[in-house]
């Protein structure tokens, strides 16, 4: 047996798992109609490849990933494009995104895929390729692009890779019912990433509430090198931070990821997604949703498409929506409420909670702070809450980074203690998108006093150099002045005016000078010359410009010479 | 359907400041009754005369500060400041002294700073120094412990309290008065020839003691505060008094076990410092937050002028909790030792 680390703090909020946990896992059919939201996963938006009234075949790529981290999006099911828009999707700013909808034609017909026959004969590279191209992003929760997250850091070895099964959120059982009913395709995807990464060491970690989910694996890994780990049930040793402490006993420098100690965390879902992906050649085009609390008849686990709407997904569970006061994906400690429940289930949707007001009631007025150290003692970061809470308030951005501010994880347990009910965590997120923006900013300003120093330093320079010009004129100048007081050698200058003076007086004088010849001779010279150019460049082809511009100096040098004539003549009459 | 937006987390805890706030009354029950059976109803009186004003002063600031009554006055503090100084003080005390301390520790110490939470300083502690520092003579009166003397009955604690002038009580010095005056006698001699000592420490004292231990230990099982501050205060005294003890000679301060069960040793390790408001934050501040007081009651109590020192070692520290604060920071998460065990 492993022997398991403990982490600092944790609570032990009401599991209320079982609710859901009466039936196996139900398939939850094909809606009428699917909302995909172009960005189910952390990074760049997927890019639609498809068009208004397209016909689409289950499987088919309909969205293609818009960056290096990006995810691609599939057809969950057979059916027409019948709109690219904006519409609600479950996101914590309850903002509509854009969506392609399907209207599902019910047929189901898959579009050709194909899997690999062996996964073992395939490059790291070429698998990730394949992962890249399923359109998995992390089913945990936070929707990481699988294939960046498995790529690493190149020339980084990776010692251990952790399955994460620990589901520590109250309610959400969506990853249990997956480790008791699909123990055995987890275990292939592990064997999958166990080829791409080449660890020395695989741990499955999971709460030891879970006893049927840890018989399964146990049994569906006996004979490989993956060991399944269980420690003792504590909110929340799910995070991935704290579940790389519990397994290794190591902790993720701060800023930093798992890969900067060599450890890679996946979640069970993302595994089982991997092998059908690899195995089977089937994108990401459904997962387990658990749907629960007590405004739903029946709180169950369903296998539900992508896009599915929530509204048709609690109809299936037997929604009462007279006693449901808000909606919320994800658990009750970090899921976030949405608007409405046309909001479509995305890839990251592990659990939609209806609860009553009963069961989850709302947070009654905050009291003072009587900093009683509660939140403290609860905190998996070993931060102060009461004390962040405090420099939240007053904005102290310095403090509250030098307080670590950036290393909270907004797990909830803090304001799950607060006997004042104080909404912490919300205090923390507001703190940091401030502290983010400041940042922006600053790093905005910096750039424009650098554009403005740097042309500071350029309007110097140049005319820095003018001066030298003038010095070096005056410099030059003075020297003349100096060999001409030395009666040495002759102003070079001075001399080119004597010259000229002296050809003037000849010119006067009706002599012209011997070496000068009329002007017209020189501009007719200069005419054969520029004629005999371009006809050079016609013959040779040049570009059109050159021949264009030559052309115009013909043209002008023929105008020149006939106004010379024609003074001439003038001159000549007179 | 209209949805509530909220943030996350949606579940709650079933802690709430005015449960915290009971529960330390309701901690303070044992000690209260040890006190009154040793020196009868006077510690009950200024209980409740102290409750009664500081209700009434703490809503007339509520209502000037513009905030509302109910809402405040249901997280009890008010009441656990009052009953508080009310035990902290001398039974028989005469009315308009203990109105004067909870006016200081109500208003003063807490609503001007902004009501609970803000106050830097304990409240009770400070009604108490306030009334120390004015009024000498009537805060260093005690009763002498049943046994000794005639305990007053009811009646009579009221006439104390609020006919303070047709009352005709009998003071009697503390065994921590007797031991700071104690001149060349050893420790044993002047246990057997002082009728006030007990067992361990001064008749009475000794259970007082025991008891807001008790009722301490009950709040720690009940994880209202942690340990450390407490253990850390209690601590720091028995090894300041034995490091001290000098063999039980005329110059000793006085046995570990007689500085921990006398005066307010207790009641201060158990009722004060875990004032969390005022105190150091951190698991290793509070533990030299509680060392620090440990280890300033034993000066004042020794070398100092005063009957007990818990008072002024609080108000001390809070003054130093801040600064304690700041260098006893938790190594948090991902910090320092990066990758080695957490």
């Amino acid at each position: 047996m492993r022997r398991v680390h403990d982490f600092h703090g944790g609570i032990h909020p009401a599991e209320n798992k079982h609710q859901s946990l009466q039936q196996p896992i139900r398939s939850a059919g094909i809606p009428p109609q699917l909302i995909l939201p172009l960005s189910q996963h952390i990074g760049a938006p997927a890019r639609a490849v498809v068009a208004v009234g397209e016909r689409v075949l289950k499987g088919q790529l309909i969205a293609e990933p818009g960056g290096h981290v990006s995810v691609p999006l599939h057809a969950p099911t057979s059916g027409v494009v019948s709109a690219i828009e904006d519409r609600p999707i479950p996101h914590p700013s309850g903002f509509p995104a854009p969506c392609i909808v399907i209207d599902s034609d019910q047929e189901d017909r898959w579009a050709p895929v194909q899997g690999v026959a062996n996964y073992l004969d395939c490059e790291a590279t070429e698998l990730l390729e394949l992962i890249r191209a399923a359109g998995i992003a992390g089913m945990g929760g936070a929707g990481f692009p699988t294939a960046v997250k498995l790529a690493g850091k190149p020339g980084r070895a990776v010692k251990t890779l952790i399955i994460n099964g620990t589901e520590c959120e109250p309610y959400i059982t969506a990853d249990d019912s997956l480790m008791r009913e699909r123990a055995t395709d987890i275990v292939e995807g592990i064997a999958i990433l166990q080829h791409i990464l080449q660890p020395e060491d695989i741990l499955l970690g999971l709460e030891d509430n879970k006893p049927e989910a840890i018989a399964a694996l146990r049994a569906a890994t006996t004979g490989r090198a993956i060991e399944v780990v269980t420690f003792p049930t504590k909110y929340p040793s799910g995070g991935e931070k704290q579940l790389i402490e519990i397994l290794t006993g190591q902790q993720v420098p701060s800023g930093g990821l798992p890969g900067d100690i060599g450890i890679v965390c996946q979640n069970v879902g993302t595994a089982v997604a991997v092998r059908d992906a690899i195995c089977h050649g089937r994108p990401l085009l459904s997962r387990i949703t658990t749907v629960t609390g007590d405004a739903v008849e029946a709180p169950q686990n369903f296998e539900v498409l992508l896009g599915t709407p929530m509204q048709y997904l609690l109809e299936l569970a037997g929604l009462h929506p007279e006693r449901c006061e808000r909606l919320v994906m994800g658990g009750p400690m970090m899921g976030f409420t949405v608007t409405t429940a046309q909001a479509p289930v995305v890839k990251t949707t592990n659990c939609i909670l209806a609860p009553t007001a009963a069961e989850l009631p709302p947070p009654p007025p905050a009291q003072p702070c009587i900093r009683c150290g509660l939140c403290a003692e609860a905190c998996p970061a070993s931060l102060l809450p009461q004390q962040l809470f405090w420099f939240a308030q007053g904005k102290e951005f310095e403090k509250l980074e030098q307080h670590n501010l950036f290393d909270c994880i907004e797990c909830g347990a803090c304001s799950w203690v607060c006997p004042s009910h104080i909404p912490l965590v919300q205090y923390y997120r507001a703190s940091k998108a401030d502290i983010l923006e400041q940042r922006r900013e600053h790093t905005k300003s910096e750039q424009a006093r650098q554009r403005f120093e740097a042309r500071q330093a350029r309007l110097a320079q140049e005319e820095e150099e003018r001066e030298a010009k003038r010095a070096a004129r005056k410099a030059a100048a003075e020297k003349r002045a100096e060999l001409a007081a030395q009666g040495g050698a002759e102003d070079p200058i001075q001399a080119a005016i004597e010259r000229a003076k002296a050809k003037k007086a000849a010119q006067q004088d009706g002599q012209p000078v011997a070496a000068s010849v009329s002007p017209e001779a020189a501009l007719r010279q200069k005419l054969a010359k520029a004629e005999q150019r371009l006809a050079q460049s016609l013959a040779s082809g040049e570009d059109a410009k050159i021949v264009s511009a030559l052309q115009a100096s013909v043209e002008r040098l023929k105008g020149k010479l006939a106004e010379a004539e024609s003074a001439e003549t003038a001159s000549g009459a007179t | 359907m209209a949805l509530m937006r909220v943030s996350s987390p949606h579940a709650h805890g079933s802690y709430s400041t005015g449960m915290v706030m009971r529960q330390v009354l309701l901690a303070t029950v044992p000690g209260v009754f040890v006190l009154t059976l040793f020196f009868g109803f006077g510690t009950l009186v200024n209980v409740a005369w102290a409750c009664l004003v500081g209700i009434a002063l703490e809503s007339l600031a509520l209502f000037l500060r513009g905030r509302s009554l109910t809402f405040y006055l249901k997280d009890c503090s008010a009441l656990v400041t009052c009953v508080l100084l009310g035990i902290a003080l001398p039974p028989y005390a005469p009315w308009w002294l203990i109105a004067v301390g909870v006016a200081a520790a109500v208003l003063m110490a807490k609503q001007l700073y902004g009501g609970l939470g803000y106050n830097p300083f304990n409240p009770a502690m400070v009604g108490y120094v306030v009334l120390l520092i004015s009024f000498p003579v009537q805060m260093t009166a005690w009763a002498p412990p049943r046994g000794l003397a005639d305990v007053p009955n009811l009646w009579e604690a009221l006439q104390a309290c609020f006919l303070p002038a047709q009352f005709d009580g009998v003071t009697m010095a503390t065994p921590l008065d007797i031991l700071r005056q104690n001149q060349g006698l050893l420790m044993e001699d002047l246990w057997a020839q002082t009728p006030q000592f007990g067992r361990w420490a001064g008749i009475g004292w000794e259970w007082v003691n025991l008891a807001f231990l008790a009722g301490g230990l009950w709040l720690l099982y009940r994880r209202i505060f942690t340990w450390h501050a407490p253990v850390a205060m209690l601590g720091s005294l028995a090894l300041m008094s034995a490091l001290f003890y000098a063999g039980g000679s005329s110059s000793s301060g006085g046995s570990p076990l007689f500085h921990l069960l006398s005066g307010a040793t207790m009641f201060g390790a158990f009722f004060i410092i875990t004032d969390p408001v005022s105190s150091a934050v951190s698991v290793r501040g509070r533990l030299v937050f509680g060392a620090l007081i440990g280890v300033l009651v034993y000066l004042i109590r020794v070398w100092g002028n005063y009957p007990d020192a818990v008072a002024f070692a609080v108000l001390i520290a809070n003054f130093a909790a801040p600064f304690i604060d700041h260098y006893t920071q938790p190594r948090v998460y991902g910090h320092g030792k990066s990758g080695g065990t957490g």
